[in-house]
C-alpha cells in the first residue's frame, strides 16, 4: 500500500466548471436560483396538495388519521393557472383587467400605509426618547402604552372613523391614524432597548469628556439605537398595510384593498379566484414595503459588519448592480 | 534622579478609601488609606495581581466614580472640576470605538463635544492619525481594523484634545507581545515629546511597567492598598539596549519579588 497524504484523499482539485459554478452561486446568480427553486417549490406543494385531493377523493387516511382534503377542491383552492388567469381577466363586464384595478386599489392603501407609517414611527421615536430621559415618565406612562395594544383595532376603527369624521369631516384622515396606533409600540419598545442598551465603558467615555445629556442621547444613545429602530420598522412596514386593510374596512371607502377584499369575499363561492388574487397583490404590497425599508437600512447603516442573511443579499445585489449599470450604459 | 521632586505635584491623593456597596448590602473594600503624590512629567505604572483595586483608582483619578471618603486633588482642584475642565484622556483596556464612525470621526469624537470649529477638528485629527500611523485608515469602519489598530485609534483619540493627562486601564492588555511591544515605544515617543504630559498607566505586565515607567506603584489586594512604590532610573530614551541591561533585569526581578509577596 502506497501512502497517500490526507489532504491530497480529502479534497481533490475542484474542476474549473465547479469553481465557476461556485462563483455564480455565492454571486447574486445564486440569489436568483435559490429564489427560482423556493418559488417551483411552494407552486408543486400547492398544485400538490390538490392532485392528491383529486385523486384521493378528498380524502386521505393513514392509518388510524384520516384527513379530509375538501380543501383542495377547485372552489377552496383554485388553480394557481385560474388564479393568474383571474388577474389578467376583467372582474367586472366590460371593466379593465382586475390587476389594474388591483394596481389602483393597492397604491391607495399603500399610499395610507405610508403616512400611518410615517405617523407611527415619529410617535414611537418620540415616545422612546421622552421615556429614556425620564425614568418617571416612563413609569408612569408606560403601562398605558401597553395597555393600548391589548385593545382590539377591529373594536377600535369603526370609532376612531367616526370620531374622524364628527372632528374633520372625513373618514379618511382616521385612516392612518389607526395604523400608526399598531406601528408606534414596536419603535417604542426597540428604541427604548437601543437607547438604553449603551456599552458602560462608551457611556463612561463620554462622562470623561464632560459631555451633556442632550449630546450623550445625539452622539451615543441614538446612533446606537439605529439597528434597533429597523429592526421595529420592519416589523412594522408590513403591519401597516394590514393595519390600513382593517381600518379601511368600517370607513365604507371603496378606493382601497380593503373594499376589495370584501368585496371578493361575497362571491367567492363563484369565483374563489379573484380573492386569491387580491391576496397575492396584498402580499406583495406588504413584500415591497418591506424590501424598502431593509434597503433603506441598508444604506444608512453602512458601518455595521453586513451580519445577517438579508444584509448579505442586498450587499450583493447592489454591488452587482453596480457593475452591470455601466455595461448598460454603453 | 531627583528631577521629580523639582517639578509640581499634578495629583495628590491622601487618605483615600473606596467602598463598593452591592444592591444587597454587601460592601466590597476596594481602597483602604492610598497615599500617592504625581508629579509632573511622570510615568507611573499601577500593577497588582486581578481585583486589588487598580481600575478603581483610575477612575477615582478620572471622575468616573465617586471616593467613599479621603483626599484627591487634580492640578489643585477637585477630580470633578478637573473632569469638568476636560484635564485628561482616558484610554479603556478595550478601545472603546463607536462603530458608527469612522476612524476619523471617532478621533474627531472629543473635539466636536469640547465645540472646537471643523476646521480644527480636521486638522487635529488628521495630525492624530498620522502620529499613531493610521492615516491610510481614516475613513474605515472600527470592524475592519484589527485589534491593536483599533487601541491607536483610541489613542489618538485621546490625544486630540492635548490633555496633560493620560489615564490609561491596561491600554495593551489584550494584545500580542510583538503589538504590545510597538504601541510601548510609540507611546514613549508620543509621552517623550511633550515634556507636560503625565501619564498613570495600569498594567499586568511587569517588564511592560519597568520598560515604560519612571515610578512603579505596587499594590496588594483585599483590601486594595500600595504595598511599595520603585523608582525606576533607567535612562532615558528607552529603547532595545534597555531591554538588553542588567540595570533592567534587575528592575524585573524586583517588582516581581515584591508582587509574589503581595500575593501571599
Ligand atoms: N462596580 C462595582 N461594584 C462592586 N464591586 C466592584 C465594582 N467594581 C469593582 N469592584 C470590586 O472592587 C475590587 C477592585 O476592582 P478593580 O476593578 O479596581 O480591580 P483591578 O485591580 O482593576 O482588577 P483587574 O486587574 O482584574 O482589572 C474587586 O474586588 C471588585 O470585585
Ligand atoms: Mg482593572
Amino acid at each position: 500500500m502506497s501512502t497517500v497524504p490526507d489532504s491530497q484523499l480529502s479534497t481533490p482539485a475542484p474542476s474549473k466548471f465547479r469553481l465557476a459554478f461556485q462563483e455564480f452561486l455565492d454571486g447574486s446568480g445564486g440569489t436568483v436560483l435559490y429564489f427560482v427553486v423556493i418559488v417551483l417549490c411552494l407552486i408543486g406543494a400547492w398544485e400538490g396538495a390538490k392532485w392528491l385531493g383529486q385523486e384521493t377523493d378528498y380524502r386521505l387516511e393513514l392509518g388510524p388519521v384520516k384527513i379530509s382534503l375538501n380543501m383542495t377542491r377547485d372552489l377552496n383552492m383554485p388553480h394557481l393557472k385560474d388564479i393568474a388567469e383571474a388577474l389578467s381577466k376583467p372582474s367586472q363586464r366590460q371593466g379593465p383587467p382586475l390587476i389594474e384595478i388591483l394596481v389602483e386599489k393597492v397604491s391607495y392603501t399603500l399610499r395610507l400605509a405610508v403616512i400611518g407609517f410615517t405617523i407611527g414611527t415619529i410617535i414611537g421615536l418620540a415616545l422612546a426618547i421622552l421615556f429614556a430621559h425620564s425614568r418617571l415618565l416612563e413609569r408612569g406612562l408606560m403601562p398605558y402604552v401597553v395597555a393600548s395594544q391589548t385593545v382590539p383595532i377591529l373594536a377600535l376603527a369603526p370609532m376612531v372613523i367616526i370620531w374622524s369624521e364628527n372632528l374633520f369631516g372625513s373618514r379618511e384622515i382616521g385612516m392612518p391614524m389607526i395604523t400608526a396606533y399598531l406601528a408606534f409600540f414596536p419603535v417604542t419598545i426597540y428604541t427604548l432597548r437601543g437607547l438604553s442598551d449603551v456599552p458602560p465603558t462608551a457611556l463612561e467615555l463620554m462622562k470623561s469628556y464632560a459631555a451633556t445629556r442632550r449630546e450623550i442621547l445625539w452622539k451615543l444613545r441614538f446612533p446606537n439605537a439605529v439597528p434597533y429602530i429597523f429592526t421595529a420598522l420592519k416589523i412594522t412596514a408590513p403591519a401597516s398595510v394590514v393595519g390600513t386593510i382593517i381600518a379601511e374596512l368600517p370607513t365604507g371607502i371603496q378606493d382601497g384593498l380593503g373594499g376589495a377584499i370584501i368585496n371578493f369575499a361575497q362571491y367567492y363561492v363563484s369565483g374563489p379566484s379573484r380573492l386569491w388574487a387580491t391576496n397575492f397583490v396584498t402580499a406583495m404590497a406588504g413584500i415591497l414595503f418591506f424590501v424598502t425599508v431593509a434597503v433603506t437600512e441598508w444604506l444608512v447603516v453602512r458601518w455595521k459588519r453586513p451580519s445577517n442573511h438579508l444584509d448579505r443579499w442586498i450587499d450583493t445585489f447592489l454591488r452587482n448592480l453596480r457593475r452591470v449599470v455601466p455595461l448598460l450604459r454603453d | 534622579m531627583t528631577a521629580v521632586q523639582d517639578t509640581k505635584t499634578i495629583i495628590s491623593i491622601k487618605n483615600l478609601n473606596k467602598e463598593y456597596v452591592s444592591s444587597d448590602g454587601k460592601v466590597v473594600r476596594a481602597l483602604q488609606n492610598i497615599n500617592l503624590d504625581i508629579h509632573e512629567g511622570e510615568f507611573i505604572s499601577l500593577i497588582g495581581p486581578s481585583g486589588c483595586g487598580k481600575s478603581t483608582l483610575l477612575r477615582l483619578i478620572a471622575d468616573l466614580i465617586p471616593p467613599t471618603n479621603g483626599q484627591l486633588t487634580i492640578n489643585g482642584h477637585s477630580a470633578h472640576e478637573a473632569r469638568e475642565n476636560r484635564e485628561y484622556g482616558f484610554i479603556f483596556q478595550s478601545a472603546t470605538l463607536y462603530d458608527w464612525r469612522t476612524v476619523l470621526k471617532n478621533v474627531q469624537l472629543p473635539l466636536e463635544v469640547m465645540r472646537y470649529s471643523r476646521k480644527e477638528r480636521d486638522k487635529r485629527a488628521h495630525e492624530m492619525l498620522k502620529l499613531v500611523e493610521l492615516s491610510d485608515f481614516a475613513d474605515h469602519y472600527p470592524w475592519q481594523l484589527s485589534g491593536g489598530m483599533q487601541q491607536r485609534v483610541s489613542i489618538a483619540r485621546a490625544l486630540a484634545f492635548e490633555p496633560n493627562l493620560l489615564l490609561m486601564d491596561e491600554p495593551f492588555g489584550a494584545l500580542d507581545e510583538m503589538t504590545r511591544e510597538r504601541l510601548n515605544n510609540e507611546l514613549l515617543e508620543i509621552w517623550g515629546k511633550i515634556p507636560s504630559m503625565t501619564v498613570i498607566f495600569v498594567t499586568h505586565n511587569i517588564s511592560e511597567a519597568v520598560y515604560l515607567s519612571s515610578r512603579v506603584v505596587v499594590m496588594s489586594p483585599r483590601p486594595g492598598r500600595i504595598s511599595q512604590i520603585v523608582d525606576i532610573d533607567l535612562p532615558r530614551p528607552r529603547g532595545p539596549e534597555t531591554l538588553d541591561s542588567d540595570q533592567y533585569f534587575h528592575l524585573i526581578s524586583q517588582v516581581r519579588h515584591l508582587l509574589r509577596e503581595v500575593h501571599d
